[in-house]
């Protein structure tokens, strides 16, 4: 009987192990091969300068009109997001919150959005900005994957904010606040962390999305100076170039890729050495 | 005899769906004295102190009806500023849950609410407070850190300081003590019997000896209906109903 057990142990320990180390190593994986055949084409140039006449065909250039492009449709889509899913998520754990069919209800369609395919959103967005008469540019592309990420912006948040216990809530308005003070003095800060990881997954998604950019803000060679102007981005500089029958502009894709998986994981160290900092700070 | 009341209860009733959780209640609660609601888990007790300051206004499922008169003003009805109600009594809950804020601000958040800004005064009231409830030599020199850094029996005392800083008339207690070890129990209640000079205090409680230590005025409940209430002595010398009589025995 022991023996069974310990067998058993063991058996279970390799098994779940195998599950969790398996996928480390997959993602070893995928890294290594991206760094692997696009290090050689990673150089300043590539990120410093736009693409010349030639570049798509093997010619001088870089990237930078496509990481500019993306940085700044996902920040301003980020802002937009955090501007309506903020005081989204707030009111959803403050005034509803004797209203738990209405909270669910919400929390369903706001999944449900979650779930839509980005695809559906371009093709949206696009809709949108025939009927606005814009036409492709930085400004659609912000709009378009600020529809995508406000569902995860609100939802992330809110997650956070639903776990804050209810005896936190009545000690707050037993000293006298209205909700409205409940949500922005104590459930702000008691969910802060959660913001945090709101905006940290938005921002991640909003810069990687490829498709909902993809009819909305166009193609250019171009840095975007203005927000009517069509503006490159990282995932559609990938796709271009990995269709290039050159061998050396595919390479540069993967380049590419490693500069967008670089700001995404710069920007998610930075964000949460933020939260730590912040959580430590915001007493006063 | 009208003036020594500081909570009138009228037919107070509240039900869910069709259960009623507390039936007819009708009860005075003298001012200036500890009252203690005692009664086995689930009788109701903790809803009818909750009803005191209408926390039960965050649970759509409950209906109340009755009145409750504070200050000759009753309180359940609708249109009453209910911030204001709310700032008459400090609650204490089971488990304390110290604001998200530095210790002075804990002390000084009720306050602010009521539109205090002046440095001076808050810097006043926080030490005072905290004198009140036995905190501030103890956490005088890191006021501006965290209460996580607080004993759970520390943080339940913040807790009480925070509520009399926006000078309620009654404390509201909800088995206050249940979380404490024995040492930080004791000084929740000495410090309830030095405050109940200038406070009407309200406990709830399940533990009989605790009621006993504490009551000035004892209400007995059971199934949502108030069975037994007097002075602790004559009750529990001499309860009436089988159903105190059942509890003081379990309890001993």
């Amino acid at each position: 009987m022991r023996r069974r057990k310990r067998i058993e142990e063991l058996f279970f320990k390799i098994l779940t192990g195998l599950a969790c180390y398996s996928l480390i190593l997959v993602l070893g994986y995928i890294i290594l091969i991206i760094f692997k055949k696009g290090i050689n084409m990673l150089t300043l140039d590539m990120i410093i300068t736009a693409p010349t006449g030639g570049y798509y065909y093997g010619g001088e250039g870089g990237v930078l009109n496509a990481i500019m492009g993306s940085l700044y449709i996902a920040i301003g889509a980020t802002v937009i997001a955090m501007i309506f899913g903020v005081p989204a998520a707030l009111f959803i754990n403050s005034h509803l919150q004797h209203k738990p069919r209405m909270q669910g209800f919400i929390r369903y369609l706001l999944d449900a959005l979650w779930g839509i395919p980005s695809i559906v959103y371009g093709a949206f967005g696009f809709m949108v900005m025939i009927m606005m008469g814009m036409s492709a540019s930085l400004l659609a592309g912000i709009i378009t994957v600020a529809f995508l990420i406000t569902p995860i912006v609100i939802r992330t948040f809110d997650e956070v904010l639903c776990t804050i216990p209810r005896g936190l809530h009545e000690a707050a308005l037993s000293l006298g606040s209205t909700r409205t003070q409940l949500a922005f003095k104590v459930l702000w800060k008691q969910g802060f962390s959660g913001f945090i990881t709101a905006v940290l997954l938005a921002f991640g998604r909003g810069i990687g999305d490829a498709a909902s950019v993809l009819f909305t803000a166009g193609y250019t060679d171009l840095v975007p100076q203005y927000l009517d102007e069509p503006a490159a981005t990282l995932p559609l500089a990938i796709f271009f170039q990995l269709g290039s029958p050159i061998p050396e502009v595919r390479n540069r894709a993967y380049a590419a890729g490693i500069i967008l998986t670089v700001i995404v994981l710069i920007i998610s160290v930075s964000a949460r050495l933020m939260s730590r900092k912040f959580s430590k700070t915001n007493l006063n | 005899m009208k003036q020594d009341n500081a909570i009138e209860i009228h037919n107070l009733n509240v039900c869910v769906d069709d259960q009623r959780i507390l039936k007819n209640i009708n009860l005075q609660i003298p001012s200036h004295k500890i009252t203690v609601l005692l009664g086995p888990s689930g009788c109701g007790k903790t809803t009818l102190l909750r009803s005191l300051n209408r926390l039960t206004d965050l649970y759509k499922e409950l209906k109340v009806t009755g009145q409750i008169f504070i200050d000759g003003e009753d309180i359940l009805k609708p249109r009453n500023d209910i911030y204001e109600i709310r700032q008459k009594m400090g609650l204490l809950s089971q488990k304390p849950y110290p604001l998200p804020l530095s210790i002075y601000k804990n002390v000084t958040y009720g306050i602010k609410l009521k539109g205090v800004k002046d440095k001076k005064l808050l810097d006043y009231n926080v030490e005072k407070r905290l004198q009140e409830v036995g905190l501030w030599d103890e956490v005088k020199d890191r006021l501006h850190s965290s209460p996580d850094t607080l004993s759970i029996g520390q943080q339940q005392r913040l807790c009480l300081a925070r509520g009399l800083a926006v000078k309620p008339r009654l404390i509201l207690a909800d088995e206050p003590t249940s979380a404490l070890d024995p040492h930080s129990s004791k000084t929740i209640e000495d410090l309830f019997k030095k405050l109940k000079d200038q406070y009407t205090i309200v406990v709830v409680t399940h533990i009989l000896r605790q009621a006993k230590r504490l009551a000035d005025h004892a209400v007995f409940m059971h199934f949502g209906e108030v069975i037994e209430q007097g002075s602790p002595d004559e009750m529990f010398s001499n309860p009436q109903s089988p159903e105190l009589k059942k509890y003081l025995i379990d309890g001993n």
